[in-house]
């Protein structure tokens, strides 16, 4: 598997009811060499990413979501309707988003608020108004869940290559190289880079 | 006083000295803590393919301030003495005064929150009319300062001022 230094930039998704502060975050993603993607609302994001509000835990798979790959989503915590917080949770519930590491950000510095944003698995809480020097923070978490996809991947190649060994003599026709054979099929489905995932570039 | 201060500063822009009429009205508004360093974090985002951005910015800002604006005029009205709903609606405006940099303007509408969590009507009032004038004082001096750039030109954006 190739080692993913690529040259095509990380996709950022922006969410924020504020259509000053979108400008704001856009420019600041840009500036720092991200591919930007910018939406008003949680519903929207969740649309974007290709699941809808009511089958959030349901693998649910889009035609536009082979072209789109998100590397990371940050969003607004205060938004009408799906506040950032809501659509955390929905991302997390999501068994082909949650590896998308989520930042959260807010002009309010409340503890209480913080903290259950990074319990609910979000990676990085920014205070607002959110300066250049934050976005160095994005890449080490979109690095660390590439990495972790990556030896998840690497661990189910390991597991069909050792079934393959048995197959690959033809002449080995038991029972058991037809059930590892089966095996390695389904491993197959399960290593194919789910389409509704963040592919590697 | 001000005002004439700007108009002279403007006739000395005229003569060629633009470089330094722009530095004198970058440091008037932040001298006066119309805004803060918030707003050169916003400038120093600017480049060739963004020259104008911090005018975008602003322009958009106005807009949405308006509106909010407008949003907690109407909660005033409409809903008398729900200081949750007030209060929710001017952390809004706060948020956004924060964004750019509008220090006067974000330090009233604080003085507005505070006067909601007293439960003090008079006071909300009050700081509410204190929210708008800044509003109105602020959109007044940037638009003069972005002129101000427009008229001077790519030398005006060289030599842009460190507020």
């Amino acid at each position: 598997m190739a080692v993913v230094a690529s040259e095509t930039p990380f996709h950022v998704l922006a969410v924020d009811d504020s259509l000053p502060d979108r400008k704001l975050i856009e420019r600041l993603l840009k500036t720092s060499s991200f591919q930007v993607t910018t939406v008003d609302s949680g519903s929207k994001a969740l649309q974007f990413l290709g699941i809808h509000d009511d089958d959030a835990s349901t693998v649910s798979v889009h035609a536009h979501q082979l072209d789109v790959a998100v590397n990371l989503i940050i969003t607004d915590y205060c938004m009408p309707g799906m506040t950032g917080y809501d659509l955390l949770k929905k991302i997390k519930e999501s068994s082909s988003l949650r590896d998308i590491p989520v930042v959260i950000m807010s002009s309010e510095n409340i503890p209480s608020r913080i903290n259950r944003c990074l319990e609910e698995g979000a990676d990085e809480f920014f205070l607002k108004p959110v300066q250049l020097s934050d976005m160095s923070k994005l890449k080490p978490h979109i690095l660390k869940s590439r990495c972790r996809e990556h030896y998840e991947q690497e661990q189910q190649h390991q597991q069909s290559d050792s079934n393959s060994n048995d197959c690959s003599s033809p002449t080995n026709m038991s029972s058991s190289s037809d059930s590892s054979r089966k095996r390695k099929a389904e491993d197959n489905e399960e290593i194919l880079p789910q389409k509704n995932r963040p592919r590697h570039s | 006083m001000r005002n004439l201060r700007l108009n002279s500063d403007s006739r000395r822009a005229a003569r060629g000295d633009r470089a330094g009429a722009l530095i004198r009205t970058g440091r008037i508004l932040s001298r006066l803590g119309y805004l803060d360093e918030q707003f050169c974090q916003v400038e120093d985002l600017q480049d060739e393919a963004s020259p104008n951005f911090a005018e975008e910015v602003a322009t958009l800002f106005f807009k949405d301030s308006a509106r909010l604006i407008s949003n907690v005029e109407q909660a005033l009205e409409k809903y008398p003495k729900d200081f949750n709903r007030w209060d929710a609606y001017m952390q809004q405006l706060k948020g956004s005064c924060s964004s750019i940099g509008a220090s006067r303007m974000k330090s009233e509408c604080m003085s507005f929150r505070d006067y909601c969590g007293q439960g003090n009507v008079e006071g909300c009032m009050r700081s509410f009319h204190k929210v708008k004038r800044e509003h109105g004082a602020l959109r007044q001096k940037l638009e003069a300062y972005f002129q101000l750039l427009r008229q001077a030109g790519p030398a005006g954006a060289a030599t842009r001022p460190g507020m």
